[in-house]
């Protein structure tokens, strides 16, 4: 066994552990917190798969982003700190659903062709970041997608700010 | 390579032929001198700060008009050792109710995100911890984490100060993300790399000069991002009194203290690195130890700017915070982006004469658009704000006849 693989391993189980962690730990925030730790450790595999642009992408969107949005909902909810909760009551319909949509992603990802070939490592004329936005305003790339999703961005944005903006002279 | 010239690579291929002498496989060499040089890079600042919180005390008792440490050592040069030595005896406290993970956790994340930032920097054109091809993002992926430690310290310290300084933080350091890395795009578009190594390579002309708009965006957002005066809303001593570190005492407030200090001198030398040319300087590619040298004189010039920010400016008002991220620094960005990327495409590349001017003249008119945007704005909002009281002329009640007088007292 290389040290490499025992990285892997080591990180694998430490994402595993957190995730697990995640959704039975009684606190939201400690929660929140095991949820920073499994990204953490799959922006490590991001890492160990010599793919930098992805891995930072990840604790920048993941870490810097979306957890410490998480954070703040919860700080502002009520039962932030106080470990009664009591835990799902229909956990076994909820993890029928995952179960249902893991199984699906693994199937689909094992009947991708193309799967047996990804196995090689990334050159590094492949890891150039220009690529990657080239790609996205390619018109034989991603830009059909790439502009979808800024759209519907700019959509919630727009949704968002009406719905926070204070209209003057409307009783509160 | 010899040994004056370049003394780290000199020393690394020392120790590589050393302990490839001993029988080691390379992967291993590899991997000790990978350790060593990790330590160094850690050890290295933490043993500036004790320096630097020296320096910093000096330099704000002299801007303030005081003397600053003066009583241990000349000029009070081992104040801050007997300082260590103090903090080190301390107790540690932990508050009733606080939750014991996120407590502990806080001080380590937030001395190690700033270190972090120290692992992609170019000290020179052969001393750098790693070349990563997305330097640039990974200082702000580290940020982040260091934003973590600061919420993580307000929510665990069950405090009700704390927690409003973690939320002041989160508000803070969250929006003034958006105008760093829109700043940051700027020279990432000049040079044609996220790697801090090729942008400091392909400064010949120092990109402050080229692009002063995303320079100055880049400097005052760094200052926030820092949270020192005039951002040091969530530790602001008269309104919460320490903000998310209230609760802490002894080593871990140490902590703290050696992350907000370092943190200052990092965002000097990420400015010195990205904007001021970093390692470049006449014969620094030929002995890279000059390269050292220059970039740590450009650090310490913009590092006594920040202190000289700190220092002077009183603390903005949360509502003038959030004013002068988004409806200033932001759109200044984003202008300023649009400008570079106008500019650089309608001249000749390299660093010819046209070029320079170019860009130097639409980035200077830009900043002058701007000044005199936000004057118009200013005097607009002045004119309608609502006044108490209006100034009044003082009158002095004439002086009362004798006799009347006497008519009042009887």
């Amino acid at each position: 066994m290389t040290l490499m693989q025992v990285i892997f391993l080591a990180n694998a189980l430490v994402t595993i552990f957190a995730a697990l962690m995640m959704v039975t730990s009684r606190k939201l925030i400690h929660a929140a917190l095991w949820l920073v730790l499994c990204l953490f450790g799959v922006a490590a595999v991001f890492g160990m798969l010599e793919a930098s642009f992805i891995t930072i992408v990840q604790i920048i969107v993941y870490i810097g982003a979306i957890a410490i949005l998480i954070l703040f909902a919860v700080m502002l909810t009520q039962n932030a700190v106080d470990d009664s909760y009591k835990g799902n009551r229909r956990w076994l319909m909820t993890g029928l659903v995952a179960l249902l949509a893991l199984g699906g992603t693994l199937l689909a990802l094992f009947t991708w062709p193309k799967v047996a070939s990804l196995s090689t490592a990334l050159t590094t004329a492949q890891l150039d970041i220009g690529l990657i936005g080239q790609a996205l305003v390619d018109p034989q790339g991603y830009v059909i997608p790439f502009e979808v999703s800024s759209l519907l961005l700019i959509a919630a944005l727009i949704g968002a700010i009406y719905v926070g903006m204070e209209r003057k002279g409307e009783e509160k | 390579m010899s040994f004056v010239a370049d003394p780290v690579t000199f020393i690394i291929d020392w120790l590589q032929r050393v302990l490839g002498g001993w029988g080691l496989s390379s992967g291993w060499v590899q991997f000790i001198l990978f350790a060593l040089g990790a330590i160094l890079l850690t050890v290295g600042p933490m043993l500036l700060t004790v320096g630097l919180i020296w320096v910093e005390r000096k330099l704000g008792g002299r801007f303030q008009d005081r003397l600053g440490p003066n009583r241990v050592g000349p000029w009070g040069v081992f104040q801050t050792i007997a300082d260590m030595l103090k903090i080190f005896t301390k107790e540690y406290i932990t508050p009733i109710g606080a939750d014991k993970v996120l407590y502990n956790l806080a001080p380590i994340l937030a001395v190690g995100a700033v270190l972090g930032v120290w692992a992609v920097i170019p000290l020179s054109s052969t001393i750098f911890g790693t070349n990563i091809n997305v330097g640039v993002l990974y200082i702000m992926a580290v940020g982040a984490i260091g934003e973590l430690g600061v919420i993580l310290a307000g929510l665990g310290s069950n405090n009700k100060y704390a927690l409003l300084g973690g939320f002041r933080a989160v508000a803070q350091l969250i929006s003034y993300e958006v105008p760093m890395v829109l700043a940051l795009l700027v020279p990432v578009m000049l040079s044609g790399s996220m790697g801090l190594n090729d942008i400091a390579g392909a400064q010949k002309v120092a990109y402050v000069f080229l692009v002063p708009a995303a320079a100055l965006v880049f400097f005052i957002a760094a200052i926030a991002e820092n949270g020192r005066a005039p951002f040091d809303l969530m530790e602001a001593d008269s309104e919460i009194v320490a903000g998310f570190n209230i609760e802490y005492s002894g080593l871990k407030f140490g902590m703290f203290y050696v992350a907000d200090f370092l943190h200052a001198f990092t965002s000097a030398l990420v400015f010195s690195t990205i904007f001021l040319g970093g390692w470049q300087g006449p014969g620094a590619e030929q002995y890279p130890i000059l390269g050292f040298i220059y970039l740590m004189i450009k650090t310490v010039i913009v590092y006594v700017f920040l202190l000289g920010v700190r220092f002077t400016l009183p603390r903005f008002r949360i509502d003038q915070m959030m004013a002068v991220n988004w409806k200033l620094l932001t759109p200044l960005a984003m202008a300023a982006i649009l400008v570079t990327a106008i500019v650089d495409k309608l001249t000749p590349g390299g660093f010819g004469l046209v070029r320079i001017v170019a860009l130097l003249v639409s980035n200077v008119g830009l900043l002058l658009i701007t000044n005199w945007l936000v004057g118009a704005y200013v005097r607009a909002h002045r004119a309608r704000r609502q006044v108490v009281s209006g100034p009044r002329t003082v009158v002095v009640a004439p002086p009362k006849p004798v006799s009347e007088a006497q008519e009042v007292n009887a």
